[in-house]
């Protein structure tokens, strides 16, 4: 598991790359990823494309982004899901909270 | 002697002894920080009393070094092995003799320092570990209770499942309905234990006053949501089991689909999540319209937790939605087999019995299955004699169900506390009469097929979304009789009401058929917007 977050060229995009297993183990360093000062991107893109496991603390992790951001006005799409993390989120239907592409 | 000295001189207190039997004595009495053992005494040799000397430090780190002229490599290795840490060689050299002391004096800085941490560790881990022993016994006591052992259930629940967050509830409704709620807590311990509590509470207390599986779910999700952290929530199914009217209702958020097997267990429906789990939306966008559907006595529903379809083998593989469903099709035909068949594939794809699993199974009983209402042993008191109207309009019947209100209200009055099944009942029937054909004009033909049924569920959700207009009103005369007392119940509604001929036919009429069944005396208008039952016991 690592995770990278990317601050785009004019500051308003965040995207965190989650590799490997997205589980309870990756919950500081989820967390550090967005929390770091002085970060305030308009959106948040959240990578999975190399994530190929996704338990439900990460679920929660996604809503502490999720509320972090702003909540329900919160604009964090969810990318590059592969089949069995897009079954996870659509089984707790996160499609209503989050983007999902 | 002149070691002494010269130890002496490099600034620390010295105890001399002659022979290895006074040195193990001195070191009991005076517990020296470090000891300098020569390898040949009389009496007891350093190697003696090294061992000695380190079987009473325990835990101690005492360094032991031996002041030797020997310098056989043999003779060395005989020091260490009888636990001494360095060696000194005569003649000794003061420089290095400080050195030594010295290192050996952060060493045992060290080794203290890492002892007192361990202890504060090792007290800190018994009290978490106790904290979560506590937390463990009082969610299994809520976890498991209620209605389960009911004769159309049969479940399992693993007790590392239910340690990691799965909580399985049942409870009748006073008109006999059945609620069950099999719910998975992210996170485990304690923070499932503390969700576990408002969960059980409302659902019991909500269920025994006779709301619907709609308004729990509303005061569920509520409750979660104001509670729970963000990031810790409850994927739930809940069901409603009405045997007297032959259907089933289903929410599912965020759990595996629940599978609805026919009478000769062959697949008839499967209700996939369409909710967001218990304790994530927000009132505005939390969803909580059931699934409604027909089920015929003897037709199952099965329902588990992710630990089934999570299930992996040795190879790592998943037992998936496909292993469960292979069961599932090698079970038709035999109804009875498949609850203990799929756990039989679970332990044979896991390679022992799987542990966290959680998985319950209800039969449909027939009507008559009905659980008694319980009788009151002592004999009713006397009742007394009053009567209240209420009347409901648009806005109040939009937002809430008013029969939980007027039941408790009823069973106020000690006399009627052992009729509320029946009581609820009636109410209940005369209410959703008066909503569904009075105001909401529903027609019962349409109840005639499964589909029908999804279509008046889902128009009945509709139409009261958009209800503005209309009342109904409530009007109970209460009157004591010589031997117990007189309800009468009068239902009115403002609508056009239904031709209660047709309310005869097998389907429409089932619900005024079972007031009748119920009450003394059941009187219609002839346009059917008024209904007046008479009960007494």
């Amino acid at each position: 598991m690592s995770i990278q977050a990317t601050l785009s060229a004019d500051s308003q995009v965040l995207t965190i790359s989650v590799k490997g297993r997205f589980d309870f183990g990756a919950h500081q360093d989820f967390r550090n990823a967005y929390e770091r000062s002085g970060l305030t991107p308009q959106r948040y893109v959240v990578d999975l494309h190399e994530t190929d496991y996704i338990d439900s603390s990460a679920l929660g992790m996604l809503l502490l982004l999720r509320d972090h951001a702003g909540g329900d006005t919160a604009q964090i799409s969810i990318v590059h899901c592969n089949p069995d993390v897009r079954k996870v989120l659509s089984i707790s239907n996160f499609e209503q909270l989050f983007s999902i592409k | 002697m002149i070691l002494g000295r010269l130890v002496e001189r490099l600034g620390h207190q010295v105890y001399l002894v002659e022979n290895g039997r006074l040195a193990v004595e001195q070191f009991a009495e005076r517990r020296p920080d470090i000891v300098l053992l020569d390898a040949l005494m009389p009496v007891m040799d350093g190697f003696a009393a090294a061992r000695l000397i380190k079987q009473q430090a325990g835990e101690d780190l005492v360094p032991i070094i031996f002041l030797t002229s020997l310098t056989e490599t043999d003779a060395l290795v005989q020091c260490l092995e009888a636990g001494g840490d360095d060696f000194l060689t005569k003649p000794y050299n003061p420089v290095i003799l400080d050195a030594k002391i010295s290192a050996f004096r952060r060493m045992r800085e060290m080794h203290q320092t890492l002892q007192a941490q361990r202890d504060v560790i090792a007290a800190q881990h018994a009290s978490l570990v106790q904290d979560q022993e506590l937390a463990k016994i009082i969610f299994d006591r809520v976890a498991h209770t209620g209605a389960l052992s009911h004769s159309s259930l049969r479940y399992l629940q693993s007790a590392y499942a239910m340690f990691n967050g799965d909580i399985l509830l049942a409870a009748n409704r006073p008109s006999g309905e059945m609620h069950l709620l099999l719910g998975d807590f992210t996170g485990h311990g304690l923070s499932a234990a503390i969700g576990a509590m408002p969960l059980a509470e409302v659902f019991y207390a909500m269920t025994a006053k006779g709301f619907s599986l709609r308004d729990i779910l509303i005061e569920l999700n509520d409750k979660l949501a104001m509670i729970l952290p963000v990031g810790i929530f409850c994927c739930a199914v809940l069901i409603e089991i009405n045997p007297g009217k032959g259907l089933v209702e289903v929410w599912n958020g965020g759990l595996p689909e629940v599978i609805i097997l026919g009478q000769t267990a062959e697949l008839m429906r499967s209700i996939p999540s369409t909710h967001l789990p218990l304790g994530v939306a927000n009132k505005q966008r939390f969803n909580p319209d059931p699934v409604v559907m027909v089920m015929r006595p003897g037709e199952r529903l099965l329902c588990w937790t992710d630990g089934v379809i999570e299930s992996r083998n040795h190879a790592g593989e998943l037992f998936g939605d496909a292993g469960v469903h292979e069961v599932l099709d090698a079970y038709i035909g035999h109804p009875g087999r498949v609850f203990d068949g799929l756990l039989d594939s679970l332990e044979r794809f896991h390679g022992s019995p799987e542990d966290d699993v959680s998985l319950l199974q209800v039969v449909m009983p027939g009507p008559t299955e009905r659980q008694p209402a319980p009788r009151a042993t002592a004999p009713p008191t006397r009742a007394q004699d009053w009567a209240l109207s209420y009347t409901y309009r648009a806005v109040s019947i939009r937002e809430q169900n008013p029969l939980p209100f007027l039941l408790t209200r009823l069973l106020e009055i000690p006399g009627l506390r052992p009729q509320a099944g029946a009581l609820f009942t009636v109410l209940s029937e005369l209410y959703s009469n008066a909503l569904e054909h009075g105001l909401l004009q529903l027609d019962s033909a349409w109840k005639r097929d499964s589909d029908g049924f999804a279509l008046y569920y889902h128009e009945r959700g509709e139409r009261l979304r958009h209800l503005v207009s209309g009342w109904i009103t409530i009007t109970l005369n209460h009157s004591p009789t010589p031997d117990g007392g007189m309800l009468q119940i009068e239902c009115e509604d403002s609508g056009s009401g239904f031709d209660p001929a047709c309310a005869s036919a097998d389907y429409a009429g089932r619900g005024l058929a079972l007031v009748a069944a119920l009450a003394q005396e059941v009187e219609v208008d002839g346009v059917g917007s008024r209904v007046r039952v008479v009960f007494s016991w």
